[in-house]
């Protein structure tokens, strides 16, 4: 089972200062499924999240990616924006971090950077415009204009990220982590803030990219009704330690998990406590 | 004040029209008072040094009044112009017949301009004074586009250009007249030359954001003066370079000689033809820079100059190297700045550390800003303003560059944004529409 999955994430800690904000977190995600981390507020998730991606060093432990070539990655040993560059890690941002003075295709177009690099020859055969230049940026316009029409902003496609509704900057996001053309999508709360219609589309969208794209998708959401409806896998995390792990039906009647998120009666504290090694 | 009358329905922008005569005097009033407090020691009273060294005073409180007269009536005058402009905020509706004429006269002047550039040794061909200023304005004009990656496209703060300029001037300089290669050999290596100094410059400053950024850059810029100064055996020190050789037309001298190219064509020889010959060549330098730019905005490395302005943790997250990203920028622009320099060698024929003070990054800076960050044409246009209207208020003497505060001062609070206060996308699916400067970043450093 776990030489088939696409990242796995072994004993990893990070702690700044005396603050243990992740301790001895071992999971692991599974090719072509969503796996979700859920949690209090607090709880470490979006500390995981920097650390697979690159944004903290993490105090100790691995990450590792396995590619469908059997390609082995130690996540730990590449910094920034090598992840998304080697690894084919993408992530998008709790807090939308798009472009917002540029059009909603030029966000899309950046996501290719590597590619379009590449094609224009670190930007010399670029500048005389050869003709495998053009193509190669025809090609990167064709990309960007299919996950538009994806994502349904075709229309709005030269208007300026930053004027765009809340909710498809959220789409927005995602459609430009997929234009890096990722193996593993780490989305951080894609549906926070959005209305009950938006989050259902979202739902739907990245149902559709693990089916179509293959592409493996890691989660952190509080909308549990996303996580119970498109996830296969969760982790549960509450103090930076991993409390349970399973398919949505067996986390929705984990007591302990019901503990984290709802709290517990005065006579259970103790029980809790010594169960999770507080 | 008609305040008996109360419009059952209230319109907002008719009510602010009309002028509360209460409120305005109040606000001169405040004006005028903190101007009086400024003043009384600065004009009321005047000091001197006596005969034998003691202190005599003596009070003008004649003119500390017209001061504060002149502040009130300003302050009134500031008011009204404010009430007659209607609030902040609102928009005024413009008649579309007005807003396509604007829309052509906008999409016209800069073929309009570059034409005009190319006919002022034409026009003016007898008019030394004009032809040397436009080589000036031009000259100001590539620096400001050179800038302009860097602070416009990239959003790095630099205080510290005039070092690659300076750096193109002494290389051009020195390789003419020590190793005798043409200006049309040294004016790559020049570029290749600041072009490497733009990325030592950027290593020790990668890490560095906003205030940090613009303070080392400006230190670096002092570094290069004071090196300049001090290495005097390479650089003859405040002495500077003197003899540096004249451009060829491609390698035939602009001389009155037999084999100068007015005897070559026939025509009688003048001096003016090197002038004329400076301008084209400024002009095609800068023409170039603005065609690399506006190539280099449409490939992968400019687009990745632009994210990196607006969110450098998005880009990091995208794959972007961050590092060689911010290094081209550097390296970009010190290049064009280090073929201004050897064109402002070529030019003078002399050249001194005086002429790369910080005020020339200061001025170049200003540009830039004043230009509408990121605006090609805006740069244009703010390097005509800047140094044409610097010349313009020549006959106003010492008051020249009070007025000229001024005026700076009113544009940046008429166009907060700079003077082009858009940005133009570089790509687009169906129509290109520009984007307002409030979504656009000016960059963190």
């Amino acid at each position: 089972m776990s030489g088939e999955s696409i990242l796995t994430v072994g004993h990893l800690s990070m702690r700044f200062g005396g603050i243990v904000a992740v301790n001895d977190l071992s999971f692991d995600a599974e090719r072509r499924e969503i796996t979700a981390l859920i949690g209090p507020n607090g709880a470490g998730k979006t500390t995981v999240f920097n650390c697979i991606t690159g944004f903290y060093k993490p105090t100790s432990g691995a990450m590792r990616v396995r590619h469908d070539d059997g390609r082995e990655i130690q996540l730990e040993r590449l910094n920034d924006f090598r992840i998304s560059k080697l690894a084919k890690v993408a992530r998008t941002f709790q807090n939308i971090r798009l472009f917002p003075g540029m059009t909603a295709l030029e966000n899309l177009m950046v996501a290719q950077h590597n590619a379009l690099m590449r094609a224009s020859g670190l930007t010399f055969l670029g500048l005389i415009g050869v003709p495998s230049w053009r193509s190669a940026e025809k090609r990167a316009i064709d990309l960007a204009r299919f996950w538009l029409a994806r994502i349904g902003l075709l229309d709005r496609a030269d208007d300026a990220a930053g004027n765009l509704p809340y909710g498809d900057q959220r789409r927005l996001e995602i459609a430009r982590a997929m234009c890096t053309e990722p193996a593993l999508l780490c989305l951080d709360e894609p549906a926070a803030g959005l209305n009950a219609r938006e989050s259902a589309g979202l739902s739907e969208l990245l149902l559709s990219i693990r089916a179509e794209q293959g592409t493996s998708i890691l989660l952190i959401e509080h909308d549990m009704s996303v996580v119970m409806e498109i996830s296969d896998h969760v982790v549960v995390m509450d103090y930076g330690v991993k409390i349970a792990e399973g398919t949505p039906d067996d986390i929705r009647d984990d007591p302990k998990v019901i503990a984290a998120y709802l709290g517990v009666e005065d006579n259970e504290v103790a029980a809790v406590e010594s169960e999770l090694g507080l | 004040m008609d305040n008996g009358v109360t419009a059952p329905v209230p319109e907002p922008t008719l009510a602010s029209r009309a002028p509360d005569v209460g409120f305005i005097f109040k606000k001169a009033l405040i004006s005028a008072l903190v101007a009086l407090v400024l003043f009384s020691l600065m004009i009321g009273i005047r000091t001197e040094a006596g005969p034998a060294g003691q202190l005599i005073y003596w009070t003008r409180f004649d003119d500390l009044a017209a001061v504060a007269a002149a502040v009130f009536g300003g302050s009134i005058i500031v008011e009204l112009l404010r009430h007659w402009w209607g609030p902040v905020g609102t928009i005024r509706i413009v008649p579309p017949s007005v807003q396509s004429t604007l829309a052509v006269a906008r999409r016209a002047i800069a073929p309009v301009l570059l034409i005009f550039t190319l006919l002022v040794p034409v026009i003016f061909y007898d008019q030394r004074y004009i032809l040397d200023l436009g080589i000036l304005v031009l000259t100001y004009v590539m620096l400001g586009w050179g800038l302009n990656v860097v602070v416009g496209l990239a959003g790095l703060l630099d205080l510290g250009y005039v070092a690659f300029y300076a750096v193109g001037a002494y290389s051009y300089a020195l390789l003419a007249t020590n190793f005798g290669l043409s200006f049309w050999v040294c004016l790559p290596l020049a570029g290749i030359l600041a072009a490497f100094w733009g990325v030592l410059l950027g290593f020790p400053v990668l890490r560095l954001r906003g205030d940090y950024l613009a303070i080392v850059t400006l230190a670096f810029g002092e570094i290069i003066r004071l090196v300049i100064i001090n290495w005097q055996s390479l650089t003859g020190g405040p002495n500077g370079v003197s003899g540096i050789p004249r451009p060829s037309f491609f390698g035939i001298p602009l001389t009155p000689g037999d084999d100068g190219l007015a005897a070559k064509l026939g025509i009688e020889f003048s001096p003016t033809h090197r002038i004329v010959f400076l301008f084209y060549l400024i002009l095609a330098l800068a023409l170039l820079t603005n065609w690399v730019t506006i190539r280099l905005r449409r490939l992968p490395i400019g687009r990745a100059w632009e994210a990196l302005r607006e969110d450098e943790v998005a880009c990091r997250a995208l794959g972007i190297n961050t590092t060689t990203t911010k290094l081209t920028a550097f390296a970009t622009g010190a290049m064009f700045g280090g073929f201004a320099g050897a064109f402002f060698a070529t030019r003078q024929g002399f050249i001194s550390p005086e002429s790369f003070t910080f005020q020339e990054s200061a001025l170049v800076l200003a540009i830039v800003v004043l230009g509408g960050m990121g605006s090609q044409l805006g740069v244009a246009l703010a390097a005509l303003t800047m140094i044409g209207g610097f010349e313009l208020f020549r006959g106003l003497d010492q008051y020249r560059m009070l007025v000229f505060g001024l005026a700076m001062v009113l544009l940046m609070i008429w166009r907060p944004r700079g003077l082009i206060g858009h940005r133009a996308p570089t790509v687009f699916l169906k129509h290109s529409q520009a984007i307002s400067s409030d979504l656009v970043k000016e960059g963190h450093g």
